[in-house]
């Protein structure tokens, strides 16, 4: 024996979920019928799981979990039907045959598949957690806080719905690539943020979500590095991430980024993701991504909040508001504006946008105008649109902090 | 994002649906039907029940470190809680859409509450 057996279950699990998705490769290019692939690949990755801890990590582990696989697709094809049992020679294979194959085209056809347009975002995300991340029905249910019964259902009505659609296990064609790459996009960035605004109450028991997206963005980026877009994200996540353990206090509530102290930012993850930005808006074609982490890193770089260069941002945001239009982006420019051409500026600007439908009663809205407010030396009418934006957020962390600010402002009028 | 939609029915929508011949009540409870397969097949429903009628409730108090059961029905409330749906949907504007198809909304006897989340955006 040349090393001891790998038997740390922490280990092990970070191995297994980085194979899943180059088992369930395989495993469709050989047999097509995705569905029952990615059942047989969960199935195998939980007999991993508990026998590996024991037995410790084989010596081939991609050829043991793809021969499982293979096993556990056989029965279930024979359960199914005899039709099926032809099948089953095909299948009889040795592991060490198992051609390892285009692995990184697999684990890109796999994402396209999991993101098809056909689906629903809940369904899309779940799906490629699952077969992608390599994570149990019962895990993503835990950290979307639903019953694992309703992410069964999202799992096997969203396969069934790739049936129908037609949809095949290959690259997408040329002329669809970049529409179907934002869908993969788009669901990591979802389940980063999932993970990113949990922060406190039953969050706790949640999974890892945000390193998860952080993990299978990188994986993405290994297979298409020069992708502008894609190290956008990635410098995003990290940028954000980066201030992770300062925005919560010891007693669950949030602290605003201006008050936050930014020797616990992670240095790490910031030089990551400025490095990340810097080179792809050098490169790339300019997208939303690069522009949402180029205005996280001017925050992140910045020593002190005083010394925020607030022209920059604004000049993003400027740019943001014209590549990605959206009601965040608009609030998010009008605390620019105020930034940088003062209080009230930012106010009249806020009055000319509150009736748009997309912002009309949205919390946020009054929560930007009491900050201007405040801002602008009119503490009583601060605290009151504090007030207004406590009773419309339905999130508990963020109904605590604006009662705060509105208590706080209530103070500095008497 | 999740959203319980309350079903609530009164004395009037109770009358209209026993007033109802054999085939007006499939229809009603085929709209059920087809909205809870929807609902399934996209992946937003997490669970739908309907109530069994304010009769059978009881009321709990706990006095003293003793729980005690008393009988319902309130018959003083005219409107009572008759189901729900608990939904997992991308936007507010989609779960008014669903409570929309709910056939009590015909006359006006669902509401749509947020669910209180301990998720919150950078401030």
């Amino acid at each position: 024996m040349t090393a001891p057996p790998v038997s740390n279950t922490a280990v092990i699990e970070g191995l297994l979920r980085d194979l899943a998705p180059q088992v369930l490769g395989i495993m469709v290019r050989r047999n097509r019928d995705f569905d029952a692939c990615e059942d047989a690949v969960q199935d195998a990755l939980v007999e991993a799981a508990l026998a590996w801890p024991a037995s410790g990590v084989p010596d081939n582990p991609k050829g043991w979990l793809v021969t499982v696989a293979s096993r556990r697709l056989i029965e279930r094809w024979r359960n199914e039907a005899a039709r099926r049992r032809r099948e089953e020679a095909a299948l009889a294979i040795d592991e060490r045959e198992i051609d390892p194959g285009p692995t990184a085209d697999d684990s890109l056809a796999l994402l396209f598949l999991c993101c098809h347009p056909s689906l629903t975002s809940p369904s899309q995300v779940a799906l490629t957690l699952r077969a992608v991340g390599g994570l149990t029905t019962a895990e993503i249910a835990r950290a979307f806080l639903v019953p694992e019964a309703t992410v069964a259902q999202r799992i096997s009505r969203a396969k069934q719905r790739i049936r129908e659609s037609g949809a095949e296990f290959r690259m997408p064609p040329a002329e669809e690539r970049g529409e179907r790459l934002g869908a993969v996009l788009n669901v990591l960035y979802l389940i980063f943020n999932e993970g990113y605004t949990a922060s406190s109450g039953p969050a706790l028991q949640r999974v890892e979500l945000s390193s998860e997206a952080i993990r299978l963005t990188r994986q993405l980026r290994s297979l298409l590095p020069d992708d502008g877009e894609v190290a956008g994200l990635l410098a995003l996540m990290l940028l954000t991430d980066a201030r992770r353990t300062a925005r919560v206090a010891a007693d669950g509530s949030l602290i605003p980024l201006a008050e936050q102290d930014r020797s616990r930012w992670d240095r790490r993850a910031i030089d990551e993701g400025v490095g990340l930005v810097s080179a792809s808006l050098a490169s790339a074609p300019i997208g939303p991504y690069q522009l949402q982490a180029a205005i996280a890193a001017v925050h992140d770089e910045a020593p002190s909040a005083e010394a925020t260069d607030w022209r920059q941002i604004l000049g993003l945001y400027e740019l943001l508001a014209k590549v990605a239009p959206g009601s965040m982006v608009t609030l998010n420019r009008i605390v620019a504006v105020a930034m940088v051409r003062g209080p009230e500026t930012g106010l009249a600007e806020l009055a000319q946008v509150e009736d748009d439908p997309a912002l009309a009663g949205h919390h946020r809205v009054e929560a930007v105008r009491a900050h201007l407010l405040e801002q602008a030396g009119r503490p009583d009418a601060a605290a009151a649109a504090y007030r207004r934006a406590a009773t419309l957020t339905s999130s508990i962390p963020e109904r605590r902090y604006l009662e705060a600010r509105a208590r706080a402002s209530t103070a500095r009028s008497g | 994002m999740k959203y319980l939609l309350l079903i609530y029915h009164n004395p009037e929508a109770r009358q209209l649906w026993e007033s109802f011949s054999e085939e007006q009540k499939a229809e009603g409870l085929a709209l059920y039907a087809a909205l809870n397969n929807d609902l399934a097949a996209s992946g937003e429903l997490i669970v739908a029940e309907a109530l069994e009628s304010p009769a059978s409730a009881s009321r709990v108090s706990v006095t003293e470190g003793r729980t005690v059961a008393g009988d319902g029905p309130y018959v003083e409330t005219k409107e009572h809680l008759a189901g729900f749906y608990l939904v997992d949907v991308a936007s507010r504007e989609r779960a008014i859409e669903i409570a929309g198809r709910i056939p009590e909304a015909a006359i006006g006897g669902v509401e749509v509450r947020p669910i209180l989340t301990y998720s919150a955006l950078e401030m």
